[in-house]
């Protein structure tokens, strides 16, 4: 008989007219990392939110057990006294305050409700410690990186006596050697004893670090088994039902002219003045191709894009050309203008107005096309997007709901339409399927080809090495704000990218 | 397509105000012995409403975009004793008087607007030292004295009456084109296929919507006829629900009010868009300048004691603008100014010392705001 420290017994969890849970029932073994994989949608974030007690006991049917008793929490912090944490996929940390602050809130070491700072500093140092986070405690989280931030969330959690640490999607935000090391973390607080459910679409993470895996599909547990008895081309096709051969839809792209081209463009850097975030890029993109951008976050991927589209904070500094002829972009508008969209990595911020429609958020580039002085013409708005709805087979009971009524990947095909809508002739593509599902990723790639086969050119910016490596056709690493290597995506293999991305070429 | 349920289509938030609306004119008229309900009573509280309406409409659309303009009741009161000085002191006509007015509130709105969306000072700060500013200048321009009279065709726009004949017309064109509006819109749904429901529920609401307007002008005919400031005010929703509705700005301005960096990204000239907002704005505090002072017959810097600026974002928000912008109808406004209306003038109507009508003000303001949050979270 195996020892179980958590127990889920037919949840089931209806909203108005979903099903979010449909009789959820696994087991997670003491000691272990379990891991849950499924679609967007599947109804992962809702089960977490049973179990975390965001959703109190009485608001779902069906029992979960803890520790081999019942579980009637009411409120996080009952739940978070029983010893189970939750790392969400936003974190939850606060800015401008010190990591000693975080680690502590709500939990600090006190005497009759005065802090003990000299306590707090000295237990915060220990638990950073532990994580293999080398700062001080008193250093701003503003001042940390993505990377560190989620070392924090963690050591805020062993700061609560966590017993069983629940982890969404901890890896989306981070590059690959940030996520070595929260992998190699994970693994020591299961040897220090600590249970760990780990949520995560990135399968080669999941077959590293986990013990045993519960595919959810539809609001269903479909399977439970040992990693052992499980493959990577098993998980996936138990996750989305079918059989799925190739993860990345190439074909064979036809490079055009040059399209696009940016000369000896250096961007100063926003914080530190006198020092240059980027530094004199010149590239070249070719109609018919898929050019991959890589390297690690913070490397200015993301940074020099944004400032060709005239929203970085501080103005670059160089030439940019759009089919032969120059462009002078100073804010997005004339980046629309000149054909130049981007995609942003953050969805929810900078790419969707979450509690606008699908319409309004498809036609939000393209006013112009959907109006006559001014006055907007509700049939063609309705008419492109029912198109592209359509034509990108964006799933959604209608038109005019809400965006954030919508999965991941359904929101990212807002965006992608959104794109569309504006007829670019290049679109930044920046980390297109982080946080979507295999089949929604699947899909979004083969819009990518199609969108190369009309002739666009697509710049597509991942930290996952198998996208660009599946995806591009000609792959360009940026490293310390330099363009560090430039490989035909037949010469590249993940080791020699990896190099160039650090920088040692 | 599914069909919506019925507490789905109707906008519950609507719905309650109408019946604390209901509730409250109930209990005024027990309370006054009937008097409340007469039709003088009711023409004089609807001219009332239409003053903090017009201010209400201006101020939605600022709190859509995320913003706050404290200045509006100042401006107001500035403009208006700007024009005095127009036409008691210079002599000049009124229809010059009024277009420098108005000109005046679209200076004063496009140079707020312009510090706001191009320095990056916060609206609060912004509008907060307009309102300083202006508190000052009334009392600069006037001494403190009233300046008084205005000419008969001004006093025209806050005391005078459409003949009852022409109210009848004017809203039997309102109703038809009410008509027209929802056939239009309902074909669009069809040839797209996003029809969610049947045509005796359209010609219900169209049938509510204009046994509204009927019974409107039936009682303010009782009287004497629509108040000119009713008319102005019914002009200026329709305008401003077209413009906030239809046209390509108004959607700029819910996109940049729901999310300002995506809305940049979208290729949106934010700060242009934030502009006109604010000018439009101060047109309309111009508006209810005329408004106001045409019925004080003078410009008076007691105009600075109302908190109008108060009414305003009260209306707006009591009509469903949500104060973290990107939500909010123009429409409400006028039922937000109406209830709060009802309050002043049923409870001064009660004998009540004035400060029942802070009081009672301000517990309905909040508990709109809370009841809006309660079914927004059972929503979810």
């Amino acid at each position: 008989m195996s020892d179980y420290i958590l127990q889920l017994q037919n949840i089931t969890k209806v909203f108005p007219g979903v099903k979010a849970l449909d009789n959820v029932t696994f087991s997670v073994e003491r000691g272990h990392v379990h891991a849950l994989v499924g679609e967007n949608g599947a109804g992962k974030s809702t089960l977490i939110k049973v179990i975390c007690g965001v959703y109190p006991y009485g608001t779902y049917d069906g029992t979960v057990s803890f520790d081999g008793q019942q579980c009637k929490f009411r409120t996080i912090r009952d739940v978070e006294k029983a010893g189970i944490v939750c790392i969400h996929q936003e974190m939850n940390l606060i800015p401008d305050m010190s990591i000693a602050e975080n680690v502590f809130i709500n939990n600090q070491p006190n005497k009759m409700g005065v802090i003990d700072f000299d306590e707090q500093h000295e237990r915060c140092r220990k638990l950073l410690q532990e994580v293999g986070l080398n700062v001080n405690p008193e250093e701003m989280v503003r001042n940390l990186g993505v990377g560190q931030q989620q070392m924090v969330e963690i050591a805020k959690a062993l700061a609560r006596d966590v017993k069983l640490l629940l982890l969404d999607e901890p890896t989306a935000a981070l590059t690959e050697a940030e996520v070595d090391i929260l992998l190699d973390l994970v693994d020591k607080l299961r040897s220090d004893g600590v249970t760990c459910i780990y949520i995560s679409h990135r399968l080669d993470e999941i077959m590293r670090l986990c013990d045993d895996i519960t595919i959810l599909r539809d609001g269903q547990t479909i399977e439970t088994r040992p990693k052992s008895k499980m493959s990577k081309d098993d998980m996936i096709s138990l996750m989305v039902g079918r059989e799925m051969t190739n993860l990345f839809p190439r074909v064979p792209h036809t490079r055009g002219e040059v399209g696009f081209e940016i000369r000896n463009y250096t961007v100063p850097h926003p914080d530190i003045p006198g020092r240059n975030l980027l530094n004199n890029i010149s590239l070249k993109a070719y109609r018919g191709e898929i050019l991959g951008i890589s390297g690690l976050m913070g490397a200015g991927r993301t940074e020099l894009f944004t400032a060709v589209y005239g929203a970085f904070r501080t103005k670059g500094e160089g030439e940019v050309f759009i089919d032969g002829q120059k462009v002078d972009i100073r804010h997005p508008m004339d980046a629309l203008k000149a054909g130049y969209f981007i995609v942003s990595e953050d969805r929810k911020k900078l790419g969707l107005n979450l509690i606008m429609s699908i319409k309004e958020n498809t036609t939000l580039s393209s006013l112009d096309k959907v109006s006559k002085f001014g006055i907007l013409n509700d049939d063609a708005e309705v008419a492109y997007t029912t198109k592209y709805v359509k034509e990108i087979r964006t799933k959604t009971p209608s038109i005019d709901v809400a965006v954030n009524t919508l999965s991941g990947g359904n929101q990212q095909k807002v965006v992608l339409a959104k794109a569309l809508m504006s007829d670019p002739k290049i679109i930044i593509l920046d980390e297109p399927t982080r946080g979507i599902d295999v089949g929604a990723k699947y899909e979004i790639y083969k819009i990518m080809n199609d969108l190369v086969e009309k002739g666009v050119i697509i710049i597509m910016i991942s930290s996952e090495m198998e996208e660009i490596l599946g995806m591009s056709d000609r792959i360009l690493t940026v490293a310390g704000g330099e363009i560090t290597g430039e490989f035909d995506v037949k010469d590249a293999t993940q080791e020699i990218l990896m190099r160039a991305a650090v920088g040692r070429g | 397509m599914e069909k919506k349920k019925l507490s789905q289509k109707i906008d519950i938030r609507t719905l309650t105000m109408i019946l604390v609306l209901i509730i409250l004119w109930i209990a005024f008229t027990a309370t006054t012995g009937g008097s409340f309900i007469t039709t003088r009573n009711l023409s004089n509280l609807i001219r009332q409403a239409a003053f903090t309406g017009v201010m209400g409409v201006g101020m939605t659309l600022v709190i859509v975009t995320g913003g706050i303009d404290l200045s509006a009741g100042m401006t107001m009161g500035f403009i208006g004793c700007m024009m005095a000085v127009f036409q008691v002191w210079w002599g000049m006509s009124t229809p010059v008087t009024i277009a420098l007015g108005l000109l005046l509130g679209i200076i004063i709105g496009i140079a707020e607007g312009a510090i706001i969306a191009y320095t990056g000072i916060a609206p609060f700060i912004v509008t907060l030292g307009a309102q300083l500013i202006f508190r000052g200048g009334m009392l600069a321009v006037t001494g403190g004295q009233t300046i008084a009279p205005f000419q008969e065709s001004y006093k025209f726009w806050g005391t005078q009456y459409v003949v009852p004949m022409f109210g009848w017309i004017l809203a039997g064109i309102a109703i038809i084109c009410l008509l027209l509006s929802e056939l239009s819109s309902r074909r669009a749904k069809q040839k797209y296929g996003s029809l969610n429901e049947s045509s005796a529920e359209m010609f219900i609401r169209w049938g509510v919507f204009s046994a509204l307007i009927a019974a409107a002008v039936w009682v303010l005919n009782d009287f004497k006829g629509i108040p000119i400031p009713v008319l102005v005010m019914a002009i200026v929703v329709v305008i401003f629900t077209f413009i906030s509705q239809k046209t390509t700005f108004g959607r700029s301005v819910y996109a940049i009010g729901g999310n300002e960096a995506a809305a940049q990204y979208a290729g949106i000239n934010v700060k242009k868009n934030l502009t006109i907002v604010y000018c439009l704005n101060g047109l309309l505090c111009a508006v209810a300048a005329v408004i106001y002072t045409a019925r004080l017959n003078g410009g008076t810097a007691q105009a600075a004691n109302g908190n109008y600026e108060l009414d305003a974002i009260a209306s707006a928000v009591i009509g469903g603008t949500s104060m973290s912008g990107g939500v909010g109808k123009v429409s409400g406004a006028i039922l937000g100014a109406v209830i709060m209306m009802s309050i002043d003038n049923g409870m001064s109507m009660m004998n009540l010392d004035a400060y029942w009508q802070f009081i009672v003000k301000g517990l309905i303001l909040v508990a709109a705001v809370w009841f809006d949050t309660q079914t927004k979270k059972r929503r979810k």
